[in-house]
This record gives C-alpha cells, structure tokens and sequence, in this order.
C-alpha cells in the first residue's frame, strides 16, 4: 500500500481521491449522482417537452418520439421524470442538511452540557423514536394540510433524532479527551471549547451518517407523494408519478421510469456512503495499511 | 493428546531458518529457536520486531495474505508444510497458547467450564462430565480458588490474576507438548505477575512442557527463561543462557534493553554474585 | 452476581427483567401523552374534517359534535378521560365509521403481524446469513457482491418494488394471488389469533393454509428485501469487529473445528449487535407495512392508519400511535430480555 506520508504531503499540493474511494462502487456512484445533478441543472435544455404540457396522444407506449411514453393525461414522462429531479433532489438534499444541522447542535448541546438538558433533549428524541417514520411524518403531514412543504417539516421533525444522537455519543466521548480538557483548563469558554476542540473530530462520522440518509430521504418524500401526502398534482414529482401509475397499471411506463428514477438516485447515495463509511472505519484503514501484530 | 506418551518421549520444537512476510513486507528475516520440553526459552523484543508472530507461526495463525519460509520443526516433520487439517489436531492439543490480556482472549459470554472442556472434548472425544472432571482437576493445577464454582463463572466475574490462570487451565488442560506465553503477565497488576510466572515455572516443571516466553519485559524473562534470544527487526541479534546475555550482552541493542531495566546494576559485569544468589527477580 | 441481589437470593436475570418491566411502563404512559398532545396540537380543525365544509359552517351543529367528542373540556381533563378509557380498553370511536377504534384497530392489527413476522423471519435468516457470509470472505470477490447487493437492496422505493413485483408475479406471470390475504372465494378460518397462516393450521384446514401462505409471499418479500439489506450490512460490520477480537484467535488456537469457531464464537458474540438491529429493522418494517398494505390491499395497521391520517380521524390516529408506540416498546422489551439471555454481562448492570 502507498506510504501514507507521501500521501499525505501530496493532497496538500493537489485534490487527490483518498484511497477508498478509488473503487468501482464509489466511482459508480460519484458518476451516478453527478449525472442527476446535472440532469437537474439543465432540465430544461434536456427535456424535450414541458413536463405540465398535457399536448400529446395519451398512454402511449415508450418510442422515438417519447423515450418514456405518455402518461394518462398526455404528458410526457421523460420530461416529467426530468424535472423531477428538480424537486426530488434540492428537497432531500435540503433536509437532510437541515437535520443535520437542527440535530447535530441539539445532540451537540446534549452531550457537552449534560444533565438536564441532556434529559430533555435525549428524551424529546426518544419520543420520536418511538413511532415508525412514515406513520408519524404521514400525521404530520396531513395534521399540516398535504403539501410538499409540510412533508418537508414532517420529515424534518423525524429525522433530527438521528443525528442527535449520533452526536451527542461522539460529543460525549469526545469531550473526555484530554486535549479537550486541556482547553477548558487553559481558560476556553464551553462553547468555543465546544467549536474547536470537539466539534472537528466529530463531523466526519456524521457527514457519512448524512450521505447515507440523503437516499433514506429521497425514498421517504417520494413516499409521502405516493400516499398522495406530498407533491400535489400536476407537479412532477417522482412518487406522485408512480401513485399515478397505479391505476393505469398495464401502461406499465408511467410508474416504471420515476421509480427507476428514485432507484438509481439513491442507489448512487448509497455507494458513496458506503464507500466513505469504509474509509472511515478504523478496521479497514488497519487492513489497508497492512498493520500486523 | 498425549497422556499416552511419558514425560520422556516428550519433545520440543525448532524452528530453522524461518521467514514471514505479510503482504510482501518482511517481518520475519530467518530466525532459529529451540524449545527444549522442561525448559523456558525466552523471546525478547520491542512491539514490532516479529516476537509474537513467532507464536503464531509455531500455530499457522499467521494473518491472510503471509508467506513463510525456513522450517519450524515438530515430531519430525515441518509445520509449515501442513495444512488446516493436520493444524487443527495440533492446535490446543500438542500445541498450545496463552495470550496477553485474559479479559479479551477468553469469550465474554461463554462459561468458563465450557471453554476449558469444547476444545477437550475435540481432541480427545471425552463425556461432558469426564471433561468437566479434567476441567475442575486442571483449575486446581493452576491454584483458581473454589474450582467447583469456578466453573459456571464468566470471566467478567473473575480478577485479572485468577482469569490468566483459567487461560493458562484452558491451554493445559490437553496436556500439550508446546506452550506459547505471548506476554503472559503484561496485562496484569504487578502484585499478581510474580505469582503467574512462578505458576508457569511449576507447569514447565511438573508437565514437562516445552515453553517459549515471548515478552518485552526483560525483568519478567530473568526470573524464568533458561535461555534467551532477543529479536529485533525481524531477527535474532543476541542468543544465550539467561545470565550471560543478561551479564554480558554482546550486542549493544541488547545491552540498551537490559540497561532500561530499573534494576539492572546486579546483571551487567561486575556484580556476579548478588545476582546468582537473587534468581528470582520480579518484574 | 452483584452483592445486593446475591443476599436477597435473587437472580441476576430476574432482576434484570423487573427493572426493565418497570422502564416500559413508564414509556407507555409517556407514549399516549404523546399521542395525546400530537393530535391536540394539529391546526386543522378535526370538525371540518369529521363533519365536512357545510355542517362546520353551523355553529350548533359544531358545537353538538365538541360535546360530543368532548372537545370542550379543558385539555388536562380531555387527557385524563382518555387516559381512564384507555385503560378500560376503549380507543373511542372513529369519526369517519363510526366503530370503535379499539375494534378495528384489533381487526387490523394480526394482519400487520403476520406479514411483519413472516417478512421479519425471512429476512432475518437471509441477512444474517449473507452478513456473516461476506465478512467471512472479507476483502474477496464474495464480500464484494454481498455488499452491493445488500445496498441495492437498500435503495429500491418499498413502493414501487411492490408494484413491480405485483407486475411481474401476478399480472404478467400469474404465480401468486394478487391483493388481500386469502381468495375472495376461501372462507377465513375460525379466529383464534387472527393470523390466518396460525389459525388455519390449528384448524387443519390445508387449503385455506395454502392460500393464506401463497397471498403472503409477494407483500413479505417486498417488505423483506429493505430489511435483508439493512441486516445484511449490520450483520457484516458486527462479524467483521467480532473477528479482530483475540477470543476469536484463541478459540482457533484451540484447534477448535471452523464451524464452531463461525457460530460458537464469532456469531454468539455478534448476535447482541445483530439483535440490535434486527429490532430497528422491526421498526422499518412496520414503516414498510403502510405502503406494502395499500398496494396488495391488505387490510392490516397499514392501510389503517393511512386512511385514518388523511380523514384526520383523530381517534382513530390516537389509536393507532399508541398501539404502534406499545408495539415499539414491547419491542424493545424484548430486545432487552434477548440481550440479558446471550450477554451474561449485561445481567450484572
């Protein structure tokens, strides 16, 4: 294996992929989402119609003309699968920074503070816990009136948990590290010895965390929309697409290509997070460097 | 097993010439050892210089992606040659180890009955209750306090000191011809090291078994090895009959371990008497 | 032992289970004050959605159906008395039917199991199985295809692997029955737990237990998929810690036989972690369950709460968060008594 110094001096000179994420499935994956970022980027340069124009023959089977076929209204699905990723993508991505942020600070909190804030705010999170995602962000959603910017909060209120607790174990770990107790010692307030000290080595395992539930996200949006909880027709959105589907279930397209759509999208999250778990877990990192004895 | 064979006919091991490497990196550079049954060879050395993979060659638990050469040379026939099969009789049998950390080599949810007897039962095909026997006669060996109880245990219920010595029952208890003490008493408090190694001395004594102490800790070594080789990078730059390398070290990487002792005045030249009438000098 | 329980002659283990007998509770309760104040603190208006636009724009109507449903009490009164009917077993009545909650929801609920337990099962043996597998052959070719499938898995929409098993199965291959949880035309078998599968062997009646199996297949491995890959990649990663463990090395170096090595060692170790997950898996599945059930209308907790979330039938919503939250805590119960049975550790605590 490469000698890690060179290595390490050579990422200070140029961006270099660091070894684990030189493999096939990282690579597939990378490719996979930067093609759906860019299908999202220049939608309307890709598409060949507008997705809400219901200007063609209706249900008509994939061909030239449609790549997709028509749907049950005359729109055509390559178009509206497109566009899609306008809605899809932004969203997921969106929350799960969100959660991660919203999360990551109260689980942040929680574990440097202790006590009863910790009580609270671990207990807020257990709460959660305690119902099955879709049933409690489907309450929400309908409690808030269905529509996507509900679901986003619904989502939003049932994802924190995670990330709080994720976060408040490496904080609470972390915060016994002696460089840390050195900080506070040498005269560091509890926030700033919070930012600095503790926060760094803590981030990383909840960026992989976050990677990987952007396609949990995607699948629990689309989700919603399928139940008819979050996009309301006509906007193309993926799930709501498939629900479509269902009643035009020969013309077996409408509902096919959108769920591929959602397939692929979060199998590309999947392989980049898993990936980068890989390279983060001390085991294979040992493995890798050839570490015996 | 080998309650068939006497004390006589038992027999060391020897290694020639060996040489590991792991994935292409050298570890092992062609070593030579002997193991005298009724004896203890000590294997001195840093973390790094191939001590325990030794051991683990004697075993053929070398890690994936090893490639060894030499001969390590047992009742007449080469080890390395072996395959899983043939290792598998060996293993635990005639051939035996005790790891550093007892907390961590013992299983945390498995009695202490059981991981003395599955690996009897194997080799020797005995009844639960025979084994369970053997189990409770090897633990008085070893001086466990209340051996009867002693046997439904785990070992989280055990102190340091009392669990090293079931590990020491567990690699005993078929009667090997070969014991491997990979830092048998690191681990440990040193009030209890003393008592641990003087167990050791008594087993190689009573059973006659071959053993190879494989630490860092010269001063644990000079109260029981006969004779002592010391490695460093993957290969054995000093080897002797304790006193001498310990009084006379040749090579200076030698001479650098015994003077980090804290008491190493009564070794080094000049003091040959205080230290012949001090044999027993703890950790 | 601990001194304390050792002088009272209690066992470790029982001991153990009492404290946590005494943790669930607590959650229940905690659990309906949840339900409780989530639907409380919904904005829409459960009147307009109960009575509809025209009746909600009648004050005395309205104001007939407040009292009704009690919703002119004060809130710490409305949660007592719900408390208090909770308790007797009453769920209230749904707004949308007009049955009792506690009825229906007991009407729903062993479908839900049955395909939970049947997906959980399967899914369990084959994740945990693929798990160990590739960290077996950690590294090698084996390792490597498990995880991609496992994480291909992962990433298929429950819904849409529904509908396209559905496709495939029924519509163009005709193998398996399509929707519900016996053909229109078999009779269920007498209730004794609900679970037809259950009940229709206690019964003796071959066929019926033939058909309930045959409807289950394509929901249970629709649902079973997500879960093998999640356990698949858990159960990996908590063999994979397990074999760095000396134990393992020292039972190897006991000349114990590989395969009680794998499963005497290695996976006894690894089930506390894998028991972990497979009771979050549980959780997923049970998540799993509203979109598998509305695709092969099977009429389970599923197809229920959905319904019951999208008329906003808060009785029947409250009903169903406390019986899923109880199911949670059970859960977890049991996850708990699992760990005290394999991790003797654990019973010290």
């Amino acid at each position: 294996m490469t000698d890690i110094l060179t290595q390490q001096t050579k990422r200070k000179r140029r961006i270099s992929l660091p070894p684990a994420f030189r493999t096939p499935l990282a690579i597939t994956g990378a490719a996979l989402v930067l093609f759906w970022l860019l299908v999202m980027a220049f939608a309307p340069l890709i598409a060949p119609a507008d997705p809400l124009a219901q200007a063609f023959e209706r249900l008509q089977p994939p061909s030239a003309e449609h790549l997709f076929g028509t749907d049950q209204v005359g729109r055509d699905v390559l178009s509206r699968v497109i566009y899609g990723s306008r809605i899809s993508l932004p969203l997921s991505i969106g929350l799960v920074l969100a959660s991660m942020i919203v999360g990551g600070t109260l689980g942040a909190i929680a574990g440097y503070f202790g006590k009863a804030v910790d009580e609270i705010i671990m207990r807020l999170a257990d709460l959660v816990f305690a119902f099955p995602t879709i049933i409690l962000a489907m309450v929400i959603t309908a409690a808030l009136g269905p529509n996507l910017t509900n679901a986003v909060i619904a989502m939003l209120i049932v994802s924190w948990p995670a990330y709080a607790r994720v976060t408040r174990s490496l904080v609470v770990s972390a915060r016994q590290q002696e460089y840390v107790v050195a900080g506070r010692l040498l005269g560091a307030g509890a926030f700033t010895s919070l930012r600095r000290d503790v926060l760094p080595n803590v981030l990383s395992p909840v960026f992989v965390l976050a990677m990987l539930d952007v396609g949990t996200a995607i699948l629990l949006l689309s989700g919603l929309s399928f139940l008819g909880l979050g996009a309301v027709p006509p906007t193309p959105d993926w799930g709501a697409m498939v629900a479509g589907g269902v009643e035009q279930f020969s013309s077996w397209w409408i509902a096919a290509f959108p769920g591929l759509a959602i397939f692929t999208v979060v199998m590309a999250f999947n392989f980049i997070g898993d990936s980068l778990r890989d390279s983060l877990d001390p085991h294979t990192q040992d493995a890798v460097q050839g570490r015996a004895m | 097993m080998v309650d068939t064979q006497n004390r006589a006919d038992r027999q060391g091991l020897s290694v020639r010439g060996l040489t590991v490497s792991i994935h292409g990196k050298p570890i092992i550079r062609g070593i030579d050892l002997d193991l005298v049954p009724g004896k203890i060879t000590g294997l001195a050395g840093e973390s790094g210089s191939g001590k325990s993979m030794t051991g683990l060659a004697m075993l053929g638990l070398l890690p994936d992606g090893s490639k060894t050469g030499g001969e390590i040379l047992f009742d007449g026939r080469n080890l390395l040659e072996c395959d899983e099969r043939e290792y598998g009789k060996l293993r635990g049998a005639r051939i035996a180890m005790v790891f550093q950390d007892p907390t961590a080599s013992l299983h945390p949810m498995l009695t202490i009955g059981r991981q003395l007897t599955d690996h009897l039962r194997v080799h020797t095909g005995m009844s639960k209750r025979d084994a369970m026997a053997k189990a409770l006669e090897t633990l008085e060996r070893v001086k466990v306090p209340d051996p009867a109880t002693a046997l439904k245990k785990y070992p989280h219920q055990f102190s340091g000191g009392q669990l090293q010595r079931v590990a020491i029952a567990v690699a005993i208890i078929c009667e090997p011809e070969i014991l491997i003490a990979d830092e048998p008493t690191t681990a440990l408090d040193v009030t209890v090291q003393a008592g641990v190694l003087r167990l050791l001395q008594q087993l190689c004594d009573e059973l006659g078994i071959a053993v190879v102490l494989i630490t860092h800790d010269l001063g644990v070594m000079s109260s029981l090895a006969e004779r002592i080789s010391v490695m460093r990078g993957g290969e054995i730059v000093e080897e002797g009959p304790r006193y001498e390398v310990l009084r006379r070290p040749q090579h200076t990487y030698t001479r650098s371990l015994v003077e980090a002792l804290p008491n190493h005045e009564p070794f080094l030249e000049g003091a040959v008497e205080s230290a012949e009438s001090r044999p027993e000098v703890g950790s | 032992m601990t001194e304390r329980s050792a002088r009272r002659g209690i066992p470790p283990f029982v001991r153990y289970v009492g404290v946590r007998r005494r943790l669930t509770v607590l959650l229940m309760f905690g659990v309906t004050l949840v339900t409780f104040t989530l639907t409380n603190l919904v904005p829409a208006d459960p009147v307009q959605a109960a009575l509809g636009e025209q009746a909600a724009a009648d004050p005395e109507i309205v104001a007939k159906f407040r009292a009704e449903q009690g919703l002119d009490q004060p809130l710490p009164v409305q949660y007592v008395t719900y408390l208090g009917n909770v308790l007797q077993g009453d769920l209230g009545t749904s707004t949308q039917t007009r049955q009792p909650v506690a009825t229906e929801l007991a009407d729903a609920f062993p479908a839900t199991i049955e395909l939970a337990v049947a997906a959980i099962v399967f899914s369990a043996f084959i994740g945990v199985g693929l798990g160990l597998w590739a960290a077996m052959k950690h590294r090698k070719f084996t390792d490597q295809v498990i995880r991609v499938i496992s994480l291909i898995g992962l990433s298929w929409p429950t819904f849409w692997l529904a509908l396209v098993v559905y496709y495939i199965f029924f519509f163009v291959l005709g193998i398996f029955p399509g929707s519900g949880r016996l053909d229109p035309a078999v009779i269920p078998p007498p209730h004794i737990t609900g679970l037809y599968t259950v009940d229709s062997l206690l019964a003796g009646q071959w066929g019926t237990f033939w058909d309930a199996v045959n409807h289950l297949v394509m929901p249970a491995s629709v649902l079973a998929l997500y879960t093998i890959g999640l356990l698949t990649r858990f159960a990996r990663s908590a063999v994979l810690e397990v074999l760095d463990m000396d134990y393992v090395k020292a039972a190897k170096a006991k000349g114990l036989p590989p395969r009680t090595v794998t499963f005497g060692y290695v996976l006894r170790a690894a089930l506390v972690p894998i028991i972990t997950v497979l009771g979050l898996a549980f959780g997923s599945l049970l998540s799993g369950t509203v979109l598998v059930e509305k695709v092969y209308s099977w009429h389970g907790i599923g197809e229920y709460s959905f319904a019951a979330a999208t008329r906003l039938d808060l009785p029947a919503i409250m009903g169903v968060g406390l019986v899923v939250g109880f199911v949670y805590i059970g859960l977890n119960f049991l996850v708990d008594l699992l760990y005290g049975a394999i991790d003797p550790r654990v019973r010290v605590s």
